[in-house]
């Protein structure tokens, strides 16, 4: 019997997370389109581990949007093949493929004529799920992305832009789908919403594991979500990699421009400052050296860029910034040391394939 | 207006005539133009030609193709109905092109990314969606189907055009009145009926139900 509630399906996933049926597996995947003699996708092969967050990243019109629409056969692919787990996706009915991948677009694509437990019951209807485990459902997805319960009976057109975006996330999730393909869903949202947005989906994909390709154009978001990055452009792969290993190692000039990875400043605000801080978590404790207590304390939150951290160091006048959390807790120290290394020497371990 | 009063029921039932009509005329337009529309919808090639053959047939003057289907048909309501069916098509099939083409491309896209196969897209979102304007080409086409139809008492198709006609002949004006009075609150009815219903459904696809 299935689990009624696949609210509780969360714990237990965690005792199959070594699993390799959520890893998308792309082959040589290429894609024409008529009357373009270059192809929209060229020659592209990787492979997304279960429970990844990986961004595609890449101007307009090199393709990253045309390889999503290829992993839930929006667009058939020319050549090459794609894999999801151990099966093929061509041998899968296409409908019942795209019931188990959650689909959001940038422009949300809700029904206008339902509400939004209609929308967000969409594929649990299509599945014949029983109404009352579709009630249930829709409601947690109403507190997983952050609506309240009475937007339930609510219509589209009754809700903000970064609302109906909420609303699309969770009306994406609805069947607990392992894989969520998300095509510039926060691109036409304002920057307040978006950050907010970006954090969400951040927090859920730590708590639901979800393996995710996400399309953008935006470097700054790609890495804030990212996992791994996959750097495209005019159809063809130009690098995959972790954000670090992208900033630190670019590929070629492209690359390079593309992440402006010469500016240092740029480079800073592409890395947040939990990001330092989790490179040296071990090492929490020892930091609270009463050296750094002769100047008034500059603190700042873990969420927020390195850039950031650097101007707020440089007019307190101070040796390191306090990190701190919401709840008033310290989480480590930061200091110009922490920078200069982040800028200057990649990380022991995750050094990029030469 | 005596000649009303006097002869009710003549006139009752001409209306009936008239009404039952204009329904049958509804009915197979319906079931013609719908898979029209839809046909063309998809083949977006197809659109022009269609759309200019139906406007071709729209502008032949009623009496004149009435008459011309009388060698084929015969007289009576046969190829009144033919005829009207014709004509119903330009403003049915327009609509509900219109209404189909012109559902935001996200929302397709969506639904069919989620899974949804294309009955689902159709009766789910796609019906709906383009409902109406849908009723709006209903609409037009019930009202130019029953101020058509009273010629169509010429050929012997019955209706309210029968009134219309003997008063001419017979120069009663009178009946001419009551002929006119009478297909005057069929079309006012009609249009108030169908308007009701177009309200609804476009209230319902703006998400403004309550």
């Amino acid at each position: 019997m299935p689990d009624l509630l696949s609210v509780t399906s969360i714990s237990s996933r965690e005792s199959v997370d070594s699993n390799t049926h959520d890893e998308i597996i792309c082959k040589d995947v290429t894609k024409f389109f008529p009357n373009s003699v270059k192809p929209a996708v060229d020659h592209v092969s990787f492979k997304v581990t279960a429970g990844d967050l990986v961004v595609l990243l890449g101007p307009s019109g090199c393709g990253k949007t045309t390889l999503l629409k290829m992993i839930n056969r929006l667009y058939e692919p020319d050549a090459g093949q794609i894999w999801i787990g151990q099966e093929n996706i061509q041998t899968l009915p296409v409908n019942q493929l795209r019931r188990q991948i959650g689909y959001a677009i940038q422009q949300v694509g809700l029904f206008p004529h339902m509400t939004i437990r209609r929308n967000v019951g969409t594929v649990p209807r299509l599945l014949g799920w029983p109404a009352e485990k579709i009630q249930e459902r829709s409601r947690y997805l109403l507190d997983l992305v952050g609506l309240s319960q009475n937007y339930l009976e609510r219509y589209p057109r009754q809700l903000s832009g970064g609302e109906q975006q909420r609303a699309g996330l969770a009306r994406a999730l609805a069947a607990d789908p392992q894989i969520l393909l998300m095509d510039e869903p926060f691109a036409a949202v304002d920057a307040i919403n978006r950050e907010r947005l970006q954090g969400e989906l951040l927090h859920i994909h730590q708590e639901l594991h979800k393996t995710i390709l996400f399309v953008t154009h935006d470097v700054e978001e790609a890495f804030r979500l990212a996992n791994k990055i996959i750097v495209m452009e005019a159809g063809k792969l130009v690098q995959y990699g972790t954000p670090m290993e992208i900033v630190t190692h670019p590929q070629n000039k492209f690359v390079e421009e593309l992440i402006g990875s010469n500016n240092l400043l740029r480079k800073l605000s592409l890395f947040t400052v939990q990001s330092i801080l989790n490179g040296e978590s071990d090492s929490e404790e020892p930091h609270n050296s009463p050296a750094v207590h002769q100047h008034p304390e500059a603190v700042i939150q873990p969420q927020e860029d390195l850039r950031s951290a650097l101007s707020l160091l440089l007019e307190s006048g101070g040796q390191a910034l306090r990190v701190i959390n919401q709840d008033g807790s310290t989480l480590g120290m930061i200091t110009f040391e922490d920078l200069h290394q982040r800028l200057f020497e990649p990380e022991n371990g995750t050094g990029p394939n030469q | 207006m005596a000649y009303l009063f006097n002869n009710f029921a003549t006139v009752l039932q001409l209306f009936g005539q008239h009404l039952r009509l204009t329904l049958i005329v509804l009915f197979f337009s319906l079931l013609i133009s719908i898979p029209l529309g839809i046909l063309i919808a998809r083949v977006r090639w197809l659109q022009a030609p269609v759309l200019a053959v139906l406007g071709i047939i729209y502008t032949i003057p009623s009496l004149s193709l009435f008459v011309l289907l009388i060698p084929i048909f015969g007289l009576g309501t046969k190829p009144a109905i033919i005829a009207l069916v014709a004509y119903a098509q330009l403003l049915l099939v327009r609509n509900w092109v219109i209404g189909l083409t012109g559902i935001d491309k996200a929302v397709l896209e969506a639904a069919r990314g989620m899974g949804m196969n294309s009955w689902q897209r159709f009766f789910q979102i796609e019906l709906p969606l383009a409902l109406p304007m849908l009723l709006a080409g209903m609409r037009l086409a019930t009202l130019s189907s029953i101020g058509i139809g009273t010629i169509a008492a010429f050929i012997n198709a019955g209706g309210l055009g029968v009134l219309l006609f003997q008063g001419v002949i017979t120069s009663n004006y009178d009946k001419i009145l009551t002929g006119s009075f009478a297909v005057s609150i069929l079309a006012i009815a009609s249009n108030y009926l169908l308007r009701f219903f177009e309200r609804r459904a476009d209230l319902i696809i703006r998400g403004d139900t309550h």
